[in-house]
């Protein structure tokens, strides 16, 4: 902790927000610390200055309240709400301030002791190999060595807040080290010297920019998702959304994209939801290994946990502990998926706060910066070029819990005007257990797709006509829908059937590589155009019926293996067996003739 | 001894002011009127005004009362005394038996730690088939029961309370109506069930502030016991009575609301006691059934709806029975694995035959010709309905199973189930 500065003195309790008479100087968003006593000890519970009027400052307390009394001394930091960045991060399960949980249990048992702030990093010592030298200038975030950390190399680098040009004037030598040990010292400008550990402090409400320049969302950051990746791709360094009402498989969707998205490193920030989901995560990761590297998935991970039932203001902070952590890890290069379930108990948390400030409400009595403080959070995230030439990305994909499930909420869309996919859940689809539940017909995305686009559009209106004729069946029936629109209608119930639902419990078909997506598609995207010859509806009917299931099938056996060429043979012959011709646009996609 | 203020500043709703010192936030007081006495709670400092919630209420309160603060917050007793035992949301007795005042521990105590939590394993056995075979109850787990006004949930509660495997049952009753504070009362002691329940009951006419304290009190309490290693079920009924009560208060200290009137922490409210559903590791465990009347029947509305987000699955009471569609337990799939081989299979084909009823139902009432199979269906859907739907069915997981291979071969050929082979030749009645 840093020197105390300013102190102050409580006046007023109400709720978790303490207001202050304070001496001396305060910083906005200063972090405090009341000092209290109960019958069980002396205690000091964080909080964060967040207004400030004449000689008072209202502080958010992120414990419970229970206890503070007028006059209770509190002690002022100077530094505003920040986190401890340096090796050891990764695997971690901290709460919304930083504090690694499973250490904590360790020392206090099964409950949350309030006023308890552990080291976030371990205490274990870490093979340190230098790369830079005596006498070289260095700037913020510039490499000044490397440590390993699981699978990467850990950049240890020239603090983010230090904005001068630094020389370097001792270094240590390769060698086990712990973060808090020296293992170098630099010299500003001025020629003031500056010792380094491994470790540092950042602001969590400041993003980390120590990079040459933001570069725009192209590459694909690949969920193995056909839905997601084909129709509605996300690019690394982008933005979505996943809003959904409760029980349309939010939470299950994250946890899949956590262990399949093929980025170096996940972070999961669970800010307000169930401790249930969280356990699974907790317990599972370290058990399931990452086929692509061949080590626990726990390894690439670090869980942001503060559940429902945890304090609301350290609510508000855990999403910033988390973008902050990925901001650090992208500045050595590494493409970072940060996952926020849900950003709604994030915003209510924000609710909560400006009524006990008693600020003027906005609609549904949010404030009325949430917009903006929504809009500058999904801007955090991003692809930027560094100055040693290498790429890094953040790409945050957060859920929201409209009320009532209607997406006519403020949160729903102040988000829906920040982000660059909108992956719309519906109960519907849930409800009919499928899966993914994302509706294909609202959500939306500006990222470009690793498939043809042309073709995929083409599937896209496939869908959206067969859907007008599912409607219009409803009212005039089957007999009263001609056969070229009803097997429109077959056509886009088999490319949600086969291509935009996937097995969640089928180990080959509940992550699907790009690779095999583009394979696929061209063969959906055959049928979808080939025009048949049906004498009536059942026959077209029972013909769509035994496509299906053999699409299924096909989707169930390994990539390129001698059975998945024998289903694809079948596929191709039971198709030639029917279809007479092709669609005028499909062929031009095709570049074949009619 | 701690100081006596005997003036009181101002009186709004349940709320009054005085000038004192060196009070704590949360911090208990006991306020003397005419009336006699009752506690309140410290809810908000500002100088040296302290500012609380009387729990009898500020009606008859006088400015000339006095008000004595006790140095703690709102304490419960903790003891097997409790057992068999029935007190208000404040703790006092309402069953003419002697005041506990042993042990005494304090409510609304800090969340378990995450990383202390384990997945759930263990069923909770409750003989209703509904919930036993087609939704398992498990342990640890939080389930709200949706029903509209006029359903029979509180029938469903007792029921529960009587026939669960658990060690203790605490009911938590808030605005009850008297006579359902009699009928659970009377139906636990008939049925032997009181010498393992407690009761924590704030009725309809009990001053509000009450209300808001019955689940805290009742968690608290199951907390405890479910420390030394008890398997503890926490009924609650009904929540959105608690969900009102704080909306009542929130309006009268002049909070801005945020949804119909409900406050903006509504949410974190519900969470916070939902949330004490726990399986501790190497000791007992809470699991809480709790009843959210749908108001309109709409669940939509604010207190249903922050429930679902919070709460694993839901129960949807309709009709006087724990509806199939809509009914989920999120947490069936951890535990229906193990009960016997052919649960899941059942549990999936009776499902889906009787969806495949209801579709008959409406053909039929549309005026379509029943075909063959249809007629099964409707018999099918009607012995379902009256021999495991049913709410006063009680019988235990397997002789339900059993129950439904029954049905099954009552009313179709095994071909006709769609189930796999190997179960029905296990299976089938011969």
């Amino acid at each position: 902790m840093a020197d105390i500065k300013g102190s102050g003195k409580v006046v007023g309790v109400n709720g978790n927000m303490v207001t202050i008479e304070f001496q001396g100087e305060v910083l906005q968003n200063e972090v405090g610390y009341v000092q209290i006593t109960t019958p069980e000890g002396k205690n000091s519970l964080k909080a964060e200055v967040i207004r400030i009027k004449g000689n008072r400052a209202d502080l958010q307390v992120f414990e419970m309240t229970r206890g503070i009394g007028i006059g209770d001394k509190v002690e002022l930091t100077e530094n505003m709400l920040a986190v401890t960045l340096g090796p050891g991060l990764l695997g971690q399960v901290y709460d919304g301030l930083q504090n690694p949980l499973p250490q904590l249990a360790e020392q206090e048992g099964f409950f949350l002791k309030r006023g308890i702030y552990l080291n976030p990093l371990p205490d274990k010592k870490w093979d340190f190999t230098p790369t830079a030298k005596v006498g070289d200038t260095v700037v913020r975030g510039d490499s000044l060595g490397s440590v390993p950390e699981g699978m990467y190399s850990h950049q240890i680098m020239l603090p983010f807040n230090m904005y001068d040009t630094y020389k370097v004037k001792w270094i240590a030598e390769k060698g086990a080290y712990t973060v808090d040990e020296k293992i170098a010292e630099v010299e500003d400008s001025k020629g003031k010297v500056f010792p380094l550990t491994m470790k540092f402090q950042w602001p969590v409400k400041r993003g980390i920019d120590a990079y040459t320049e933001r570069l725009k969302p192209v590459d694909p950051m690949v969920t193995r998702l056909r839905l997601i990746d084909t129709f509605f791709p996300v690019a690394k360094g982008g933005t979505f959304c996943t809003p959904g009402p409760f029980g349309a498989g939010k939470t299950v969707l994250q946890q899949i994209t956590s262990r399949n998205a093929e980025v170096d490193i996940v972070i999961i920030a669970a800010c307000g939801e169930r401790a249930g989901e969280v356990v699974e995560t907790l317990k599972e990761f370290p058990e399931l290994i990452d086929p692509r590297t061949g080590r626990s998935l726990m390894e690439r991970t670090i869980i942001i946990c503060n559940t429902s039932s945890m304090p609301v203001a350290a609510r508000e902070a855990s999403v910033y502990t988390a973008v902050t952590l990925a901001e650090y890890y992208r500045q050595m290069g590494m493409d970072i998926l940060l996952l926020a379930d849900s950003t709604s108990r994030w915003a209510q948390a924000m609710r909560e706060m400006s009524g006990r400030l008693e600020e003027i409400p906005g609609e549904e009595a949010f404030p009325a910066y949430l917009e903006s403080v929504i809009a500058s959070f999904y801007e955090r995230a991003g692809i930027v070029k560094l100055k040693n030439g290498k790429k890094g990305s953040v790409t945050i994909g957060g859920t929201v819990s409209p009320a009532g499930g209607n997406f006519e909420e403020p949160v729903t869309q102040a988000t829906l005007k920040v982000v660059g996919a909108f992956h719309g859940l519906s109960r519907e689809r849930s409800d009919a257990r499928k899966y993914p539940a994302i509706d294909p017909l609202a959500s939306w995305s500006k990222y470009k797709t690793s498939l043809d686009i042309a073709k995929v559009e083409y599937a896209r209106k496939v869908l959206f006509k067969g859907n007008d004729v599912a409607q219009m069946m409803k009212v005039v029936g089957e007999e009263g829908t001609s056969t070229e629109d009803y097997i429109t209608f077959l056509k886009s119930d088999f490319l949600d059937a086969v291509y935009m639902q996937q097995n969640s419990f089928d180990q080959i078909d509940n992550s699907v590589l790009v690779i095999r997506q583009i394979h696929i598609f061209e063969i959906i995207f055959k049928i979808l155009g080939a025009i048949f010859n049906f004498q009536t509806k059942e026959e077209a009917r029972q013909y769509f019926n035994q496509l299906r299931q053999l699409f299924l099938d096909y989707n169930g056996t390994g990539w390129e293996t001698p059975e998945f060429k024998a289903k694809e043979k079948e596929l191709v012959d039971m198709l030639s067996a029917k279809q007479i011709g092709l669609e005028e646009n499909a062929a031009a996609l095709l570049g074949t003739s009619k | 001894m701690r100081k006596v203020y005997s003036k009181i500043e101002s009186i709004a709703g349940n709320v009054i002011t005085v000038s004192a010192e060196g009070v704590k936030y949360d911090e208990l007081a006991e306020v003397t009127s005419a009336h006699g006495k009752s506690f309140a709670q410290v809810i908000k400092l500002s100088d040296d005004k302290v500012s609380l919630q009387v729990f009898a209420g500020g009606r008859g309160v006088s400015t000339n009362d006095e008000v004595r603060f006790l140095g703690h917050s709102m304490q419960i007793s903790v003891s097997d005394n409790l057992l068999g035992r029935i007190f208000t949301g404040s703790g006092v007795p309402r069953d003419n038996g002697p005041g506990l005042y042993e042990n005494m521990i304090e409510i609304g105590g800090p969340s378990v730690n995450p990383a202390k939590r384990i997945i759930p394993k263990n069923m909770v056995r409750t003989g209703i088939p509904m919930i036993d075979v087609f939704n398992s109850l498990v342990e640890s787990q939080k389930l709200p029961i949706f029903s509209s006004s006029g359903e029979p949930y509180n029938e469903l509660l007792a029921r529960i309370a009587m026939q669960a495997e658990v060690d203790m049952i605490i009911l938590g009753g808030m605005g009850l109506k008297y006579d359902d504070y009699l009928f659970f009362k009377d139906t636990l002691e008939e049925g032997g069930a009181l010498s393992r329940t407690i009761f924590f009951v704030h009725t309809a006419s009990d001053p509000i502030v009450e209300c808001l304290l019955v689940p805290d009190v009742a968690l608290a309490v199951a907390e405890q016991f479910a420390l030394k290693g008890k398997k503890i079920l926490v009924l609650l009924t009904d929540m959105t009575n608690f969900a009102d009560a704080l909306k009542e208060i929130a309006i009268t200290m002049e909070q801005v609301p945020s949804n119909r009137g409900y406050p903006g922490d509504l949410y974190s409210q519900l969470a916070s006691r939902y949330e004490k559903a726990v399986d501790f590791e190497g000791a007992g465990s809470i699991t809480l059934l709790a009843v959210t009347t749908m108001p309109g029947d709409d669940v939509t509305h604010p207190v249903p709806d922050n429930t679902g987000y919070i709460t694993e699955g839901q129960f949807y009471l309709k009709g006087g029975r724990i509806e199939p569609f809509g009914s989920l337990s999120r947490l069936k799939q951890q535990v229906n694995k193990d009960t016997r081989e052919d649960h899941r299979s059942l549990m999936d084909g009776m499902i889906k035959l009787y969806a495949a009823y209801k579709e008959t139902i409406e053909k039929k009432s549309m005026g379509f010709r029943m075909s063959a199979w249809d007629t099964k269906l409707l018999k099918y859907g009607e012995v379902f309905e009256k021999e495991l739907m049913d709410l006063s069915v009680n019988i235990p997981l397997e002789k339900a199973l059993d129950k439904g291979w029954e049905i099954l071969a009552m009313c179709f050929s095994p071909e006709e189930t769609g189930m796999r082979s190997e179960l029905l030749n296990q299976f089938w009645p011969k």
